[in-house]
């Protein structure tokens, strides 16, 4: 009798501490996130106001914005955004409707699960050594490849994941009234699962605007306002670590506001990348 | 039917249009399929750019370019030792302490918050997962290395007795960064995503098998750890796996806080590097041919190591998606 409420006190005690580490440790770890956030909104914000965005980064000690930088890095995103579509969806496509159940289907989504997480610092590289190298020259374009590889796989993914949920008898009416899969594809299941390859493309995007690694040896950076992208590129990311390891206080400045910049971006297209996913679970 | 066919007052039979779209199903098909080749051909190339670039260093070298650990530019000597043993034990160190606090998070989420907190912090936590690491490498320099120098640092620099252990572990600048913070700030960002990765796992325990565990008189802490987390098992250990691969290849957390040098790090309190900061911090200033193809084989280092745990992690995740 004794024993038997001994273990049911122990029982109960383990449970009790199991219950408070987890109630800590979520708290901790909360609280460790706001402080983050909050670090970057309390030291970003001062610095945010229009010359920001109308003139280029400066020399230390004098006045300057962040103008090149967003140029340069909407240029690359939007140009990586456009490759990366085209040959995510495309991909996504044949491993959902063609050969995904063949052998060599299920090898292609293996290397793209493994792409998806691979570090950014060697596309870095490998984009170096394939189209820097050869062109002698860091260059927007180079900076746009690297981040189109990133994108790529997370486009694969969704597309892939989003035509494999649309209803089989779709397909079926489709190719029924005689029309070939492919206009189908195109016509009836690319139509229907919009709003998912939106998605995909939305967080993809958010994948790729913040990333840093990739681009400190592709487009390098450049001090000048430039829409030429076959010469280095100014772009936030490389900026904003140029600026934050440098000694002045004024860059460090526009450093902080680059990264909350960056960060509000991302936050917000992750925010409309759900909104719009659960709007097509919805219908 | 074949007397109506042969009868000479039939028409003779229409040919039906092709259908619209039929021209181009075959190009269509072709283009999707080269498309998902292009995945195989953008990671083969990537293995094989960097054996091609980092050969002339493997030559020279050979072996003894992971063995070694002298780094020198000026003479031309590169040794791989420092940066791997720094990579090596930065993810490790962020997996142990961020590991525990994952898992803790996933559980209250899954088992003990009040319903109307669940979803807002199991959207906060998935949100936070998608914040660049840059942000996180800047608040570890201007934030976490200043703190942590002042208030954990110098006093256990204080505490240690000369001779001793503690001594020697806490050797160093005592300016916040090097090898300890680094792994701390990879903890710090690892956490959202891994926790988050958990969650979802956990959320697919079927609710019957989570209640009759419950029914039978099983506290939570016994529901958790003898029913769910059993139950997702391999799925965890992938997420947990893909959790170290991005600390392995994580380069903007750490190479603000490490300390970048190159030699073998003498404590956890010694600057040091990865090999991922190794490559950001040198690459654009190579000085000499050797010196970029050392930094390409260390790349190939970082891609055979990040990848057979990446491999290995995905490989579990499907096996649980598929038994699930």
């Amino acid at each position: 009798m004794t024993a038997a409420s001994a273990k049911v006190a122990r029982r109960r005690a383990a449970d009790l501490a199991f219950k408070v580490f987890c109630t800590i440790v979520t708290l901790a770890a909360l609280a460790a996130l706001a402080t983050i956030l909050w670090s970057l909104i309390s030291q970003g914000l001062p610095g945010i106001n229009l010359r920001l965005f109308t003139q280029s980064t400066p020399a230390p000690g004098s006045q300057g914005g962040l103008a090149n930088a967003i140029m340069g890095s909407l240029m690359m995103c939007v140009l990586a955004m456009v490759m990366a579509l085209v040959v995510g969806v495309l991909a996504g496509t044949w491993l959902a409707e063609y050969g995904g159940r063949s052998a060599y289907g299920s090898v292609v989504r293996f290397l793209n699960d493994v792409l998806l997480s691979a570090p950014s610092i060697l596309v870095g590289l490998f984009v170096y050594e394939i189209v820097v190298a050869p062109l002698h020259s860091f260059s927007g374009f180079a900076g746009a490849v690297a981040l189109a590889l990133l994108a790529v796989p997370v486009i694969t993914r969704t597309t892939e994941d989003v035509l494999l949920l649309q209803a089989a008898t779709l397909r079926e009416a489709g190719v029924a009234l005689g029309a070939p899969l492919s206009f189908v594809i195109r016509t009836v299941l690319w139509r229907s699962a919009r709003s998912g390859l939106l998605t995909g493309a939305l967080l993809a995007f958010a994948r790729i605007s913040g990333e840093t690694a990739p681009l400190l040896f592709t487009a390098l950076n450049n001090q000048f306002f430039s829409l030429d992208m076959r010469h280095p590129t100014a772009n936030l990311p490389v900026v904003i670590f140029n600026f934050a390891l440098s000694a002045y206080d004024d860059w460090r400045q526009l450093a902080w506001s680059g990264a909350l910049l960056i960060a509000a971006t991302v936050l917000t297209v992750t925010v409309v990348a759900r909104i719009v996913a659960k709007e097509q679970s919805r219908s | 039917m074949t007397d109506l066919a042969l009868s000479p007052s039939a028409p003779p039979p229409r040919r039906r249009a092709a259908p619209r779209g039929a021209a181009i199903a075959r190009v269509f098909e072709g283009l999707c399929f080269a498309a998902a080749t292009f995945l195989l051909a953008a990671l083969s190339g990537l293995l094989i750019s960097l054996l091609i670039g980092g050969w002339p260093a493997i030559r020279k070298f050979g072996f003894g370019f992971l063995t070694t650990a002298t780094w020198n530019p000026v003479t031309d000597v590169y040794g791989a030792a420092g940066p791997i043993v720094g990579t090596l034990v930065t993810a490790t160190l962020a997996l142990v302490v961020s590991l525990p606090i994952a898992c803790g998070v996933a559980f209250f989420l899954t088992e003990l918050c009040p319903a109307p907190l669940r979803r807002p912090i199991g959207t906060a936590v998935e949100l936070l997962a998608g914040v660049p690491s840059i942000v996180y490498g800047m608040w570890g320099l201007f934030v976490f290395a200043p703190a942590f120098s002042k208030y954990v640092q110098l006093p256990m620099m204080m505490a240690a007795k000369p001779g001793s252990l503690l001594e020697k572990l806490t050797m160093g600048v005592p300016n916040g960064s090097g090898i300890f913070s680094a792994s701390m700030i990879l903890a710090i960002m690892i956490l959202p995503f891994m926790a988050a990765t958990l969650r979802e796992l956990l959320m697919t325990v079927p609710a019957g098998v989570r209640e009759s565990a419950y029914g039978l008189g099983a506290t939570t802490a016994e529901v958790v750890t003898s029913v769910t987390l059993p139950y997702v098992r391999t799925g965890a250990i992938g997420a947990v796996m893909l959790g170290l691969g991005r600390a392995l290849g994580e380069t903007m957390a750490v190479t603000f806080i490490i300390g970048n040098s190159h030699g073998f790090p003498a404590s956890i309190f010694d600057s040091g590097s990865t090999i991922a900061s190794t490559i950001a911090n040198e690459f654009t200033e190579a000085s000499t041919p050797m010196h970029t193809a050392a930094l390409i084989a260390l790349g190939l280092v970082l891609f055979v190591i990040t990848f057979m745990v990446l491999g290995l992690a995905r490989l579990m995740l499907r096996t649980q998606e598929a038994r699930s």
